[in-house]
């Protein structure tokens, strides 16, 4: 066991944890997307879970840090708190914001921390950019709505933890990027039909089990 | 009994060294003229395959007994494709001939080798010391440069290891074997080498911290990805002395206790490829590769890997996961590949020019080393620097010279009367710096504190006809393109940091335009989880801050000072000047926007002109009528007459 400092709590948690987990199972909330509890590895890719760590100089994720024995973490610092508003005004930017259509509506991840954050769901300084196509329906068994997947990667690795053969991808480059099929499987494996883990996965609805 | 008994693995590298001075001298006796053609990359691009085609042309049709010795490259692309000429029969030393092409081979055949005329005109200058042409090593473009990585490129054939080892090459070997691991690694650190991949971090600790670490399952790694646009040294060393290369490789190797080494080299560099793929051969027949190398009981397997040229593939991380079958995205660090990297084993990688300067510290000592360049930026940074300069081309200079000296004097300046207007130095991640940034010495951390960095050495030198807002833009074109796509800051952030600047650039951009793409970029770089991200906001970082005044005239004025942005910018032809009926103009004009005026001159329909620029090259310069203004409201409107003139039809 370890004690550290998380802004005003003390908190005592086994040695070796992520720090992201430790704040969240001790209900400090920091802004998440792409760490899902057990990764080896984790992506630290939504750029969202920034805290202070004294001693270091500039913001680091949480989900990269594993706990140390007296550390002391802020996690509302403006330093912070300047990085996840942009962040996620960023995902805010490429994201179709049409709640009252989506599946996710009052259950989306990027609904809570834009509340958490205080900031709106349409940027007045950013503009605006939608991909062209907005649905992918190359997947037997699944819809795919890239205006509305933030690319946090949670569905590729519940994917590889259930299956032997990953049945999606990151496809294309930079701002391009976009979940793929593996061009467009004739023939996935059946039990993509009753998986479902990346849907479940999914924070904000965009991909989902076909009707 | 001779010495090497008495030192270990000497004997059977004496004997592959004996085996390379037979041939050497072979070679270097032969009562014959001897042309040495630079047959690398950059010189095949400028025709050197149809020069030496041309040669062995000619040679047969005078008769003539010569010996075509194909080299790499030496560095100067103004004067590709290059030949060397020796031919001790006519009394001049060797000569370096600029620019042959097929027709100067066949002039240079009859009238100097079989006629013994060097043809003065044609000559850049001596590659020996002599009184009757100038010696090379006098011009400044040859004398400032220190060789330390680049020393025998240009000068040996690549594919031949024998002439690698008769230039002193592998000698550091038997000795290397005879110390310690520890030892090596203490010489590296002894003589400070920095990465030369880009962040300048200390190569003995690097191989220190592997070394560390339990087991013997480790590997090392050569990058040869080099994936910035205008860089090509990598290249240049793999394709003119990959045996440099192999022979710091196997030491690192060696130091760090790893028997498995691979060379990632990006499969867009065929040639590359090939010379690296044939030197490992020829040193796994001679036994300098392989199993028990000279009787070490070292072993060392060095494989080829075909990087797909995507350019984050050159980053560590994304290197690695590249190599391992997955899509090439970086991971954050902590693990660093010291620590856990190919197939989770302990890994080095270093760049080429980092692993090609081992040899030359490991024969000559850490102190000579430590003697060139600064106290924290030891030995030589090779630069390819390319744009406005006179000699433009790879150039190995200590560290620590003057970005002025290199610009200037050993690169010639800038051509026609221009002036210089700005550097950016290190490529899409490196920081675009003004004429006060002159004096500043070229090391790593001069340049860091500059903004700009030393990155893996792309330099491109621009003139007063240049656009700072233009040129971020296209920087920034790359990396978004290149960005792997993983992180938020990068992937989207990079993505609006274009879109606005391209917007500045149309003339549409607004002051809320610039405050914006100042702050997005720092968070750009302190929220991006590698390096691409890290610094892709560089060259607009710099560019705001030392030209500041391309912004604003883009914005307030929508103006261009470089005159590079198309829709701020307009061609108009000076009526005084134009020469009545020339048409120079009129023909080259892809749109047919030129028209002829009522006095018989030209014109040009605003209208229909897409700012090619066509015209102005054309117009001869005895007249020199065509005119480029920013804003182009400036530009006087010129009625086109109703009716076609009489001579038009
Ligand atoms: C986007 C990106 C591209 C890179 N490309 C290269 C490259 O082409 N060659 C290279 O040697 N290092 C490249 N690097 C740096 C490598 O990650 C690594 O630091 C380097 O190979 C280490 O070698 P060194 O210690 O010899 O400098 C790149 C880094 C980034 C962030
Ligand atoms: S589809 Fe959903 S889970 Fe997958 S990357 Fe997009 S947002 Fe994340
Ligand atoms: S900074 Fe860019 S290249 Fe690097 S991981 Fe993020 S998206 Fe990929
Ligand atoms: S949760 Fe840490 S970066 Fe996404």
């Amino acid at each position: 066991m370890v004690t550290l400092s998380v802004d005003a709590s003390k908190i005592e948690i086994a040695a070796g944890t992520n720090l992201l987990a430790a704040c969240l199972q001790n209900d400090i909330y920091v802004p998440n997307l792409c760490y899902i509890e057990g990764m080896d590895h984790p992506p630290a890719s939504c750029r969202l879970c920034f805290v202070e760590i004294e001693g270091k100089d500039a913001p680091v994720p949480a989900c990269t840090v594993e706990v140390r024995h007296d550390m002391a973490v802020r996690t509302d610092t403006p330093g912070v708190r300047r990085l996840q508003k942009t962040a996620l005004q960023l995902l805010l930017s490429v994201h179709d914001v049409d709640c009252k259509n989506c599946p996710a509506n009052r259950n989306c991840a990027l609904q809570d921390m834009a509340k958490f954050l205080k900031i709106a769901l349409k940027s007045k300084h950013l503009d605006l950019f939608l991909k062209k196509s907005k649905i992918d329906l190359g997947h037997p068994f699944l819809e795919y709505y890239p205006n509305r997947c933030v690319l946090c990667g949670r569905c590729i690795y519940v994917c590889r933890a259930q299956q032997a053969h990953t049945q999606l991808t990151f496809a294309k480059r930079g701002f391009d990027t976009v979940i793929g099929f593996f061009g467009n499987p004739q023939s996935s494996p059946p039990s993509c039909d009753t998986c479902r883990a990346c849907a479940e996965a999914c924070p904000v609805a965009a991909l989902l089990p076909k009707p | 009994m001779s010495p090497a008994d008495h030192q270990p693995f000497q004997a059977g590298f004496d004997e592959i060294r004996k085996a390379a001075a037979t041939r050497q001298r072979a070679f270097a006796e032969a009562p014959v003229p001897r042309i040495h053609i630079g047959m690398a990359t950059c010189g095949i691009a400028s025709g050197a395959l149809e020069t030496k085609a041309a040669f062995e042309q000619a040679l047969a049709r005078h008769g003539i007994d010569a010996r075509i010795h194909t080299v790499g490259c030496i560095g100067h692309c103004y004067a590709e494709p290059f030949v060397i000429i020796d031919h001790p029969e006519s009394g001049f030393p060797p000569i370096f001939y600029p620019e042959v092409n097929a027709g100067k081979a066949n002039m240079l055949t009859k009238l100097f080798l079989a006629e013994g005329d060097p043809r003065f005109e044609h000559i850049l200058g001596a590659t020996e010391e002599n009184d009757m042409i100038p010696w090379i090593g006098e011009f400044s473009r040859f004398n400032q440069e220190k060789r330390v990585v680049m020393e025998k490129c240009g000068h040996i054939d690549p594919e031949d290891i024998y002439e690698y080892i008769a230039a002193g090459g592998y000698e550091t070997l038997p000795d290397m074997f005879r110390r310690s691991p520890k030892e090596i690694i203490q010489q590296i650190n002894d003589a400070g080498l920095r990465g030369r991949g880009g962040a300048g971090f200390a190569t003995g600790l690097k191989w220190e911290l592997a070394a560390d670490q339990p087991g013997d399952a480790k590997r090392v790694i050569c990058n040869a990805d080099e994936g910035d646009p205008g860089a090509y040294m990598d290249r240049t060393i793999l394709e003119s002395n990959p045996h440099q290369v192999l022979e710091g490789l196997i030491a690192c190797a060696y130091a760090v206790g790893a028997h498995k080494a691979i060379i990632y080299v990006r499969a867009e560099y065929p040639l590359a490829v090939r010379t690296i793929t044939k030197a490992i051969r020829q040193a796994s027949e001679l036994g300098l590769i392989g199993n028990d190398i000279l009787g070490s009981s070292f072993d060392l397997d060095i494989e080829v890997f075909h990087g797909s040229g995507a350019f984050v593939c050159g980053e560590e991380t994304a290197l690695i996961r590249s190599i391992e079958g997955f899509r090439g995205m970086p991971r954050h660090r902590p693990p660093y590949p010291v620590e856990r990297g190919l197939w989770g084993t302990p890994t080095v990688i270093n760049n080429v020019k980092t692993l090609a300067s081992v040899a030359p510290i490991l024969k000559n000592g850490a102190a000579w080393y430590r003697k060139i360049g600064t106290d924290n930026s030891p030995g030589t940074a090779i630069f390819s620097i390319v744009g406005d300069v006179v000699h433009p081309g790879l150039i190995e200079i200590p560290m620590g010279v003057s970005l002025r000296t290199l610009i200037f004097d050993i690169c010639g300046g800038i051509p026609n009367k221009k002036k210089f207007k700005a550097v950016q130095i290190g490529g899409p991640s490196g920081g675009c710096l003004p004429e006060e940034f002159l004096d500043t010495p070229i090391d790593f951390d001069s340049l860091t504190e500059a903004g700009a960095m030393m990155g893996s050495g792309g330099m491109v030198v621009m003139n007063e006809d240049t656009c700072t807002v233009d040129i971020s833009r296209y920087f920034l074109d790359f990396t978004q393109k290149e960005s792997c796509g993983k992180c938020t800051f990068c992937r989207i952030g990079t993505y609006h940091l274009l879109t606005i600047l391209e917007r500045i650039t149309e003339g549409k951009g607004s002051p809320a335009d610039l405050k914006n793409l100042a702050q997005l970029s720092q968070d750009i770089k302190n929220g991006s989880l590698c390096g691409l991200g890290k610094t892709a906001p560089n060259p607009v970082v710099t560019s705001l801050r030392y030209f500041k005044e391309d912004y604003e005239a883009h914005v307030s004025e929508k103006r261009c000072p470089g005159m590079m942005c198309r829709p701020l910018i307009a061609f108009y032809i000076d009526l005084e000047k134009c020469a009545r009926g020339c048409d120079a103009c009129v023909g080259c004009c892809p749109v047919e926007a030129v028209f002829t005026t009522r006095n018989r001159k030209k014109g040009i329909d605003q209208s229909l002109c897409v700012k090619c620029g066509e015209c102005m090259v054309a117009c001869p310069p005895e007249y020199d009528a065509v005119r480029k203004v920013s804003p182009p409201e400036l530009a006087p409107i010129i009625e086109r007459p109703a009716e076609p003139l009489k001579d038009e039809k």
